[in-house]
């Protein structure tokens, strides 16, 4: 990829990337999508942990599960990775079906899990190489691939110690560069930076980023957190197991539509009469301001100055974020969804423990 | 844009020098108006950052130029024999890093066999003529020695609960390999720390009237070797079915203290109760203790009556069973508890 155009094209959803059909290294077409999945369930006693999913994600497109906590998206990425059989439908991971294909499956994706799955006792280094040799990375190519991830990840002057020295941070990174070592075709991330404090998950945040404009990746991640899933190219908003809604971060937003809009004037009253009589607009007065929303917030807020007729002191105008998506995809806050998916969970105690 | 996979560019360059074994790697750097590319392919092998200038200081971690991805072949033998070096190797990078572990390790068979051996040689010695303090520490050094591989090798492979309970269990079942290479190299791991571990036992050898004979010495670090590797097999098959670390409690108190007991270590096979008797005959390790205990009184010098006491073999309906049986015996329980791991182990999740 490019480097100077990246910043530009980081929004554009990927499948526009897909572009020839010539057979690559692994007998896989390029233009096909990395990830498919057509009508995948998984149950767990009379709990139904996934119901019925559909989804495909293009080739070097960075796809994010957004939901709450028991929503379904561990269970998810575990059929992805051939780690749980799916109760119903398929899905294929580079081509190649998750259940009937797993060793081929398993050749060409990482993985970065929620819990550390690292030798505590082991350096850096001789984490990297263990990974090496159970893929299969030629020797004369693992010194120099090893090197690449660890300055990757920033990791490099810490090669030699032992991981249990190591911050929560600094495991999360060396197990990112670790997913990479084999050169995956798909790279998973469940919940990449949860248990992490505010500074380290936007490091974390950073070398993702940076590797979608580096290696030709795709990557399929699922995080709870709103601010976050911005980073993708398209979210797919999971709750209750099933999908509710597929789109770019910026569409989802779009689809909510409209921006709120906070109004500081000298006469509130007047204002917000005004606002009735010429716009049409409910406006709600609190904390000394008025708050509505409308559509484009924008282009209506020159009209507001020229046709209120009412002295504005200030106005500010707030986007839709991906909270207030969520909640207008499932009509509850995704605190309240996390509340009603721990009860859910807890019906089936083990679980909890298995799916982490 | 490029594609995603930028294989065609990359493979037209010249040769990467990377690549010895003569297939084409998947060079990015390489890859139709990459950034930074080396016309003609990979840089040499000199900087690790692909795209660095030579003699450029690298960024830690900011360089810009792709990284080389890497091809994966997999799926054949070589990998799996590569897997179960690497996990043989962790087994013996994670013993020799925990001194502390080798050092406590020595102190229950140094008890058993100094404390519990001295205490009671005075009993069993009694009236025996020509047996002295030390010919029942001598009796039971193979027992303790073997006692040491016991633990040792059924702490190592149960120590799967812990890789599954700290989560580097995935990192192994995820993995394009065999299962079977997991559990081989797992097994010989063990097999070679709980030997290493015996041998250190073997040094006291001395201090219990053992002579230090190289013949003896082979043989009984040999069928130490087979005692590691039958025990390793059976805590591989049993980890692979346990989900808690707790379990590991359980393990001991039903398998290991009773295979301990049961064998021979500390008191001779000979006129028991006819129930104790067979229990005996059928505790695989009895028939791991027993060879070595012979090997141990053909090196020693004692009367007559001490080798009647101490040296008696494990016999069936009262044929005395020769050590090639014993250990060809041996050698086949080891191979079925293998083979069970690897079924167990196949099935984890």
């Amino acid at each position: 990829m490019i480097p100077g155009n990246v910043g530009a094209m980081t929004r554009v959803p990927s499948t526009a990337r897909v572009g020839t059909a010539t057979a690559g290294p692994d007998g896989v077409p390029d233009g096909m999508p990395a990830i498919e999945v057509h009508d995948l369930a998984r149950r767990f006693g009379s709990v139904d942990a996934v119901r019925g999913v559909s989804f495909s994600v293009g080739s070097g497109e960075t796809f994010g599960f957004l939901g709450p906590n028991g929503a379904g998206k561990s269970t998810t990425i575990s059929m992805l990775c051939t780690l749980l059989v799916p109760t119903s439908g398929y899905a294929t991971v580079a081509g190649f079906d998750v259940v009937k294909q797993r060793a081929e499956v398993r050749k060409r994706i990482g993985l970065v899990f929620q819990d550390t799955t690292l030798d505590d006792y082991l350096t850096a280094e001789e984490n990297l190489r263990f990974h090496a040799e159970l893929y299969g990375v030629p020797r004369s190519q693992a010194a120099d691939r090893l090197a690449d991830v660890l300055h990757m990840v920033g990791l490099w002057d810490r090669r030699g110690g032992i991981v249990r020295t190591f911050s929560g941070g600094m495991k999360r990174r060396l197990e990112i560069a670790r997913g990479l070592l084999h050169s995956p075709r798909v790279l998973f991330l469940d919940e990449p930076t949860v248990g992490l404090d505010p500074q380290t998950r936007a490091h974390i945040w950073g070398y993702i980023d940076e590797l979608r404009q580096r290696e030709a990746i795709t990557m399929f991640l699922t995080t709870h957190y709103m601010d976050e899933a911005e980073h993708c190219d398209r979210i797919a908003i999971i709750d209750q197991g099933e999908i509710v809604v597929v789109d770019t971060p910026e569409n989802l937003k779009a689809s909510v539509g409209r921006d709120r809009v906070q109004l500081h004037t000298a006469d509130d009253a007047r204002a917000a009469a005004a606002l009735h009589e010429r716009f049409g607009v409910d406006a709600s007065v609190s904390d000394g301001a008025l708050t509505f929303h409308v559509a484009g917030g924008e282009k209506f807020v020159p009209r507001l100055f020229a046709e209120l007729g009412v002295p504005i002191a200030a106005v500010s105008i707030a986007r839709p974020t991906l909270d207030d998506v969520f909640m207008a995809y499932t009509g509850r806050t995704i605190r309240d969804a996390e509340a009603s998916a721990t009860e859910r969970m807890a019906s089936v105690p083990w679980m909890r423990s298995r799916h982490r | 844009m490029s594609t995603s996979v930028p294989d065609g560019a990359g493979r037209t360059g010249s040769t990467s020098p990377r690549t010895t074994s003569g297939k084409p790697a998947r060079m990015l750097a390489g890859s139709a108006g990459g950034p930074g590319a080396h016309p003609g392919g990979a840089p040499a092998r000199g900087p690790a950052i692909p795209g660095a200038e030579p003699g450029e200081a690298p960024a830690p971690s900011r360089h810009q130029a792709a990284l080389a991805p890497v091809r994966v072949a997999g799926g054949r033998w070589q990998d799996d024999i590569r897997a179960v070096k690497v996990v043989w190797r962790r087994e013996l990078i994670r013993f020799g890093r925990n001194k502390l572990r080798i050092v406590t390790s020595l102190v229950q068979p140094v008890l058993f066999l100094f404390v519990l051996g001295t205490g009671l040689s005075s009993l069993v010695s009694r009236g025996v003529p020509g047996a002295s303090h030390a010919s029942f520490e001598t009796f039971m050094f193979p027992g303790v020695v073997a006692m040491t591989v016991l633990f040792t090798a059924i702490f190592s492979s149960v120590s799967i609960v812990w890789d599954r309970e700290f989560g580097f269990l995935r990192e192994m079942l995820v993995a394009p390999v065999r299962r079977g290479a997991l559990v081989v190299g797992k097994c010989a791991g063990g097999a070679t720390v709980a030997t290493m571990q015996a041998v250190i036992m073997l040094a006291l050898a001395g201090l219990v009237h053992v002579p230090y004979s190289p013949v003896l010495l082979l043989i009984l670090v040999g069928e130490l070797l087979l005692a590691a590797i039958t025990i390793t097999a059976l805590g591989t098959a049993l980890a692979s079915r346990m989900a808690q670390v707790e379990s590991f409690q359980v393990v001991m108190q039903f398998v290991v203290l009773p295979l301990f007991f049961l064998s021979g270590a500390l008191f001779p096979l000979r006129a028991l109760p006819a129930w104790l008797a067979a229990l005996t005959k059928i505790d695989p390790l009895a028939y791991i203790v027993d060879p070595m205990r012979r090997a141990v009184f053909e090196h020693v010098q004692t009367s007559p009556a001490v080798h009647r006491l101490f040296g008696a073999t494990m016999t069936w309906n009262g044929w005395p069973v020769p050590v090639g049986v014993e250990l060809g015996l041996t050698a086949v329980i080891a191979g079925l508890l293998l083979v069970l791991a690897i079924v167990a182990f196949s099935r984890t999740d």
